[in-house]
C-alpha cells in the first residue's frame, strides 16, 4: 500500500492526481460525440490551434487558460469565415489554420530562453505544475461541460443519430451543433495543463473508442468511457511518478494499452 | 392528442436545393385521415417533396399548412420515417431507443420517460412485431426489422400526419406487410398518411389518394381518375408503353434492386 500512498504525501502530487482525474473524465465524456460524431480531425485541429494563445500568454505572464480560450473561439470563427462562402471546404479550411496556428505558437515560444522546457511543457503537458487556482478553474470548468452534457443529453442524441428527426422535433440543430462545438472547445483548452495541447486529441478519441467497443448504448458508453479516462489519468499519473516519465505521454500510453485490451476482447468475442 | 386532425395544404410551393427548384408550382390538398400515394418517375421529386413536408428543405416559394397554420407551429404532429442512408446506423442505441425517442417531443427534452411514455413504446415494439428485439443494436437487426424499428417509433410519436419514403423498396415480405398494417391502424386513428412508392399496383389497390409528380404536379385525385394514359404518359415519358389490349408497362432503369412495374387500367 505504501507504494500507493507515498506520492500522495506532496501536495502538487495530489493536485495534479485531481486534475488529471477530472480532465480524463471530462475527455472522456465529450469524446463519445467526438468518437460518435466522426470530429477526431477537428479536436485535434483546435488542440493545436490554441497553441499561440498559450504562448502569449505564457510570454506575459498571462493565465494559460484564458490564452488558450482565446484562440480556440478565435481559430473556431476564422474556419467559419474561409468556408462559409464555400471557396475553401470545411476540413481544408481545418487543415491550413491548424497548421498555421501550430507553427506560429513554436515560433512564438522558440523566442523564449527556457525554450525546451517551456515548449514540452505546453505540447505534452505539466500536471505536477497544477497551482490550486488552476484545479479551481478546471474543476468548475469542468463541472460546468458536464453539466450541459447532461441537460442536452436528448437533444444532442437526436441530432447525431438521426438530423431528421430534429427536424421533424423543430431542434435548432444548427445551434446544437455550435454548443456542442463550444464545450469541444473549452474541454480541449482545460485538458492543456494535464495532457497538453498534442495529447489531448487522443484523450478525447481513445476512451470514448474503447467504450464504444464494450457497450452498445450511449449512456453507458460515456460512463464506461468516463471510467476509462479516470483509470488511465490515475494509472499514468504513477507510472509517471515512478518511471519518471512525462505525465501526459503516460497517461495516452495507459489509454490506449486500455484500448487495445479492448479491441482484442472484442475480436475474441465476436470469433 | 392536442389537436384533432384536419388537413394538410400545399399551396404553390416551389421546392428546390440552391438555385434549382426541383418541383414548380405544387398545389394539393390532403383531408385528414387521407392515405396518399406520391407516384413518379426516379428523379421527379418524391424525396424532395418529402424533405419539405418535413421542415429540412425550406421552400422557395409557396407555404405548407398543417391544420391551417405554417409548418413549425405544432411540434409533435408529423413523423416520418427516414430512408436508410439518413441514419448511422452504427450509433449506439438499442431498438428500444430509437423508439423512445419518439417520444421525446411529447415528454419534454429535460423530463424522463413516464409510465405512459414506457407503455406507448412497449405497445409500438410490439404492434410491429419487433418486442423481442428491444435490447438489440439496432446496427445488429436486418434491414425490415430495421424499417419496423423506425415505424414502431412513427407509431410511438402519435402523429397526425405520417411520411414514409420508399418503405416498400428493398425490404422484405413481412415488413411490408407490417407496413401495411400500419396503415390500417392508423387509418382507424384518423391519422393522414402521405408515402412514395414505386410500387404503382399497391398504389393503386391500397391509396384513396395519388400524387403524380414529375418536377411538377401531374395529376392529383382517386387512383382511377389519375392512372390515365394521358397523366402516365405525361409523367413516365418513354418508359411507358402503351398495349392494344389496354395494358400498359412502365420500365423504370435503374433503381437498385428495382423490378418491372405495371399497371392495369381499364
Amino acid at each position: 500500500m505504501n507504494w500507493l500512498l507515498e506520492p500522495l504525501a506532496y501536495q502538487f502530487m495530489q493536485r495534479g492526481l485531481l486534475a488529471s482525474v477530472i480532465v480524463g473524465v471530462l475527455c472522456a465524456v465529450m469524446g463519445t460525440y467526438v468518437v460518435l460524431r466522426g470530429m477526431a480531425f477537428l479536436g485535434d485541429a483546435m488542440a493545436h490551434a490554441i497553441l499561440p494563445g498559450v504562448a502569449v500568454a505564457y510570454l506575459f505572464g498571462g493565465n494559460l487558460l484564458l490564452g488558450a480560450g482565446a484562440a480556440a473561439i478565435l481559430v473556431a470563427l476564422s474556419i467559419g469565415f474561409f468556408s462559409r462562402q464555400g471557396d475553401v471546404k470545411e476540413d481544408t479550411a481545418i487543415g491550413i489554420l491548424f497548421a498555421a496556428a501550430l507553427s506560429l505558437g513554436v515560433a512564438m515560444i522558440s523566442t523564449m530562453q527556457t525554450y525546451a522546457v517551456d515548449l514540452s511543457h505546453i505540447l505534452f503537458g505539466n500536471v505536477l505544475g497544477v497551482n490550486s487556482s488552476d484545479l479551481w478553474m478546471i474543476a468548475v470548468i469542468s463541472l460546468i461541460i458536464l453539466l450541459m452534457v447532461v441537460l442536452f443529453y436528448k437533444p444532442f442524441l437526436v441530432i447525431s443519430f438521426d438530423p431528421v428527426l430534429a427536424a421533424t422535433l423543430r431542434l435548432p440543430a444548427e445551434l446544437l451543433r455550435n454548443l456542442m462545438l463550444v464545450l469541444l472547445a473549452l474541454t480541449v483548452v482545460v485538458s492543456l495543463q494535464t495532457v497538453g495541447v498534442s495529447l489531448a486529441a487522443a484523450m478525447l478519441v481513445t476512451p470514448a473508442a474503447t467504450a464504444y467497443l464494450l457497450t452498445r448504448r450511449l449512456g453507458p458508453m460515456m460512463l464506461v468511457s468516463a471510467a476509462i479516462g479516470a483509470f488511465s489519468s490515475v494509472i499514468g499519473l504513477y507510472l509517471s511518478y515512478y518511471f519518471n516519465i512525462v505525465s501526459g505521454s503516460a497517461i495516452v500510453l495507459t489509454a490506449t494499452v486500455l484500448f487495445l485490451l479492448g479491441f482484442l476482447w472484442k475480436r475474441t468475442k465476436s470469433i | 392528442m392536442t389537436h384533432t386532425p384536419h388537413r394538410l395544404e400545399v399551396e404553390h410551393a416551389d421546392i428546390g436545393y440552391g438555385d434549382k427548384i426541383v418541383l414548380h408550382d405544387l398545389s394539393f390538398q390532403v383531408p385528414h385521415g387521407a392515405r396518399v400515394a406520391v407516384v413518379g418517375p426516379n428523379g421527379a421529386g418524391k424525396s424532395t417533396l418529402f424533405k419539405a413536408l418535413v421542415g429540412i428543405l425550406p421552400l422557395k416559394a409557396g407555404q405548407i399548412l398543417i391544420h391551417g397554420e405554417s409548418l413549425g407551429t405544432h411540434k409533435d404532429c408529423v413523423a416520418y420515417v427516414p430512408q436508410r442512408e439518413d441514419v448511422d446506423w452504427r450509433f449506439p442505441v438499442t431498438v428500444h431507443d430509437v423508439v423512445m425517442m419518439g417520444r421525446f417531443g411529447q415528454m419534454g427534452w429535460l423530463s424522463r420517460a413516464s409510465k405512459n411514455d414506457k407503455k406507448i413504446v412497449e405497445k409500438s415494439l410490439e404492434q410491429m412485431g419487433i418486442a423481442h428485439l428491444a435490447s438489440h443494436s439496432i446496427g445488429e437487426l436486418s434491414g425490415g426489422q430495421q424499417q419496423r424499428a423506425f415505424l414502431a417509433r412513427a407509431l410511438a410519436q402519435e402523429p397526425h400526419i405520417l411520411l414514409m419514403d420508399e418503405p416498400f423498396t428493398g425490404v422484405d415480405v413481412t415488413t411490408q406487410e407490417a407496413t401495411l398494417n400500419l396503415l390500417n391502424h392508423l387509418r382507424d386513428q384518423k391519422v393522414t398518411a402521405i408515402i412514395s412508392t414505386h410500387d404503382l399496383n399497391l398504389a393503386a389497390s391500397r391509396f384513396d389518394l395519388i400524387l403524380l409528380v414529375n418536377h411538377r404536379m401531374i395529376a392529383y385525385g382517386a387512383p382511377q381518375q389519375v392512372f390515365t394514359k394521358e397523366n402516365l404518359a405525361a409523367a413516365f415519358g418513354n418508359s411507358l408503353l402503351v398495349m392494344d389490349n389496354g395494358m400498359m408497362l412502365v420500365d423504370e432503369c435503374c433503381p437498385p434492386g428495382e423490378e418491372h412495374h405495371h399497371v392495369e387500367v381499364k
